[in-house]
This record gives C-alpha cells, structure tokens and sequence, in this order.
C-alpha cells in the first residue's frame, strides 16, 4: 500500500488549490467498514492531489470523529505521505553508505547548489523537488541519482547540470544507463 | 488477588496493576518521570525500570506497564538496576539538563559527571503532555509528529488548535518546560509569568522554542493590556 503510494508519486502536482470536500468524502465512504482505514483513504487523497492539503486532513478528522492531530500524526509519520506539493521532477539521491563514500554528498550539495533548496524541498516554479534515500539497493552503481522513476549511475557533481537539463526537456522518461559514468 | 515477591517480600495487589503499583504499595520508591496517576501509563522515560525473574533469565522492564504477574520475583534496586537507572539519567540529563526535574533526580540517583554532550532539547517526548490534553482535557489539542529524530510534540501545522482551551495543563505536568520559560527573548530568561501560574509568555511566532501550545498568551495577553 505504501510503495504504491512512493510509486505513484511520479504523477504531476495537479493545479487544484482547492480541496474538494465531496470527493473526499466521497473517497472516505469507501473506506468506512475498514477498522484502520486511515491510511487508505490519506492514500487516496495524495493520489488525487499530489499531496495531502491541509483542508483534506480537517475534512478527514471532522468526517471520521478523529481529532486533527491523530490525522496529522499519521500523515507526518509515514514517509510517503507529503504535506506540500511536490514538484514536476522527482530528484532522489542516494546517501546510503556506498553512495556516500562514493561522494553523494557532493552531488547533494551540487544539487542544494543549483536547485537552491534542500533536501526534502520544492523548487518555487514547482519544477523540482529534491530528496534524499539510505539506499536504493544498487550500491554497486553508485552514487546513484533517480529522476522521475531513471536511474543515474556513477553521478558526480559536474553531471548535475546535464541531469537538470535533461529532466527540464522531460528526457530521462526511457530507462537508460545514459549518465556519464566515469 | 495475584500475589507476587517484590524485594523478598510477599504482597497481593489486584489483577491489572502494574509493578510499579505494587512495588509503591508496599512502600519501594521508583522513580519515574512519564508516569502520572490519571494518565494511562506510556512507558516513555524508561526510568522505573525493575529487574523480574530469576538468573539467568532476568531481564529488564519498565514497572509502570508492566503488569504484575502470579510468582513473580521483582527486584527494585538491584545493582543492574540502578546502573540501568543512572545510565538513563545520565541520558536524560544530557538531552534536556536545564530541567529542573531532571536535574534533581540526577543528582538524587548520585549522578555527579555528565559524559554525554548536552543537547539542551527542549522535549524529552514523555507524552505527559499528549496525554493529559487528551485524557484529562478531553481536547487532543496535541500530539506527536513525524517520527524517529524529527518526533515532536506540537498542534497540527504548527498553527493555534482549535480544540486548545488555554487549560495550561499541557505545561503544568511538563517535566521539561520548568525554568524554561524565556518569555520573548531567550536572553530574559525570567518573565515571571509562571510564577503566579498564569501561563508563560508566547509571543513568538511559532512553538519552535517553548512547551506551552497557548496561542495567545495568558500572560502576554495580561501584559500587554497592563
Ligand atoms: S515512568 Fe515508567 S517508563 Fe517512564
């Protein structure tokens, strides 16, 4: 249920700003016989919007008799859950130990660098949004950055910039070893 | 009746009460730091540790939720024990050593170094305060966020809660909060808000840097009319 919720992140951030409390209640009603329905139906959510708006988790906690707080403690508890937008493009860079070693973190800092955000954060132009991983199982590729679902290998900080390009000309969609690997 | 050795010493208590219940019964002191009568027992603080069983397998648990057992054998200070109590002292002292509370168990446990860093946290995640706002107060104006090294206690989005009525109980059962009080300005620490027990100050923005989740401020509110 989680990863399906990881995976469909892919999807863009939909124009709407407002929250439509039909729908969610709506998407509630398909989940009230379910004892620990929660997580579904914030699942539902994100997967309409992008992210879980602020409005939807009230519409949530008035619907269901919780209290705002234990939906909100839900939804920051769970990694896949989001309370902000997320951008266009997907930027993970891994910073497990091999990657690490391997100078992830330059690629970070490259990234932080020319996105001007952190970890974690969303370009103002909603174009990229950048995050880190512990590990993405591939260690013998690293440092491995994934863009929108692509995997990088052997990234180093000068490739950024051709990274960034490449996903702003929404090029990287085809799995591809193409990345500068040493 | 479940009837069970504490010390050596036989007692009975009722089914359902904990070690900890027990063990006070018949008079052993345990501290402990996240346990409030009236509030349902969290397990958080890790400081009323017991030692249960008989060698080779005796083990550690926390007395306030544990329940006592039919035979059991419970050592209240035993040497593991109280290593196991300092160390957890030690810890908590390191995280948050301007507490008060903290401070004087420390010192009443006989903890005169600190190796640890000090983190100066400003919570130890206790969830006395989560849990009187929601089983005293009936509000659940509080409660925890994210979690591993990002938990935090603290109203949704960070924004005054509705359900909060300005009880003060979350700061009253604070373990952390005494002394803490540094009304606007970190460098002032003293506003003498809390000491008549209005509510300390909370003019900052945001609860980054205080305990108390009142959105306005008692004690401001008074000021600044005043
Ligand atoms: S009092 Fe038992 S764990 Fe805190």
């Amino acid at each position: 249920m989680i990863q399906d919720i990881a995976a469909s992140g892919k999807q863009q951030v939909s124009p709407h700003e407002t929250v439509d409390s039909k729908g969610i209640v709506r998407i509630l009603n398909g989940h009230r016989q379910q004892r620990g329905g929660l997580i579904s139906v914030l699942g539902e959510i994100q997967s309409q919007y992008g992210y879980l708006p602020e409005d939807a988790l009230r519409v949530v906690a008035d619907e269901t008799g919780n209290s705002l707080v234990d939906v909100y403690g839900v939804a920051t508890f769970y990694r896949s859950f989001r309370l902000q937008p997320r951008g266009k493009h997907l930027i993970c860079v891994c910073l497990g130990t091999a990657c690490h070693v391997r100078g992830a973190p330059m690629v970070v800092e490259e990234f932080e660098r020319r996105l001007a955000i952190q970890p974690g954060q969303t370009t103002p132009d909603r174009e990229f949004t950048l995050e880190t991983v512990n590990c993405l199982g591939a260690c013998a590729l690293g440092p491995i950055v994934v863009v929108d679902g692509c995997y990088f290998p052997g990234v180093r900080a000068q490739d950024v910039g051709q990274i960034l390009e490449k996903a702003r000309l929404e090029r990287v969609e085809v799995p591809s070893m193409v990345a500068a690997s040493g | 009746m479940i009837n069970l050795f504490i010390n050596g010493l036989p007692v009975s208590v009722e089914e359902g009460s904990t070690l900890l219940e027990a063990a006070r019964f018949l008079g052993f002191p345990i501290p402990t730091l996240c346990h409030k009568d009236g509030l349902s027992p969290y397990g958080a603080c890790r400081l009323c540790v017991v030692e249960i069983g008989e060698e080779p397998k005796a083990k550690l648990v926390s007395s306030c939720t544990y329940p006592a057992e039919e035979g059991l054998k419970v050592r209240t200070a035993s040497s593991r024990v109280v290593r196991a109590r300092r160390m957890v002292l030690e810890l908590l002292l390191a995280s948050c050593p301007q507490s008060k509370i903290i401070q004087d168990l420390a010192s009443a446990h006989g903890i005169r170094q600190q190796r640890f860093k000090q983190e100066h946290e400003d919570c130890i995640l206790c969830g006395l305060c989560v849990r009187m706002c929601q089983e005293q107060m009936m509000a659940k104006a509080i409660g925890f966020r994210s979690r591993g090294e990002k938990r935090s206690i603290g109203t949704p989005f960070d924004i005054k809660s509705e359900e909060c009525r300005l009880c003060g109980g979350c700061m009253y059962v604070c373990p952390a909060c005494q002394l803490r009080c540094t009304y606007t300005e970190p460098e002032r620490p003293i506003c003498g808000g809390c000491a008549n027990l209005t509510p300390p100050c909370l003019e900052k923005r945001q609860f980054d840097d205080m305990m108390c989740f009142m959105d306005p401020c008692v004690a401001c509110e008074i000021q600044k009319e005043g």
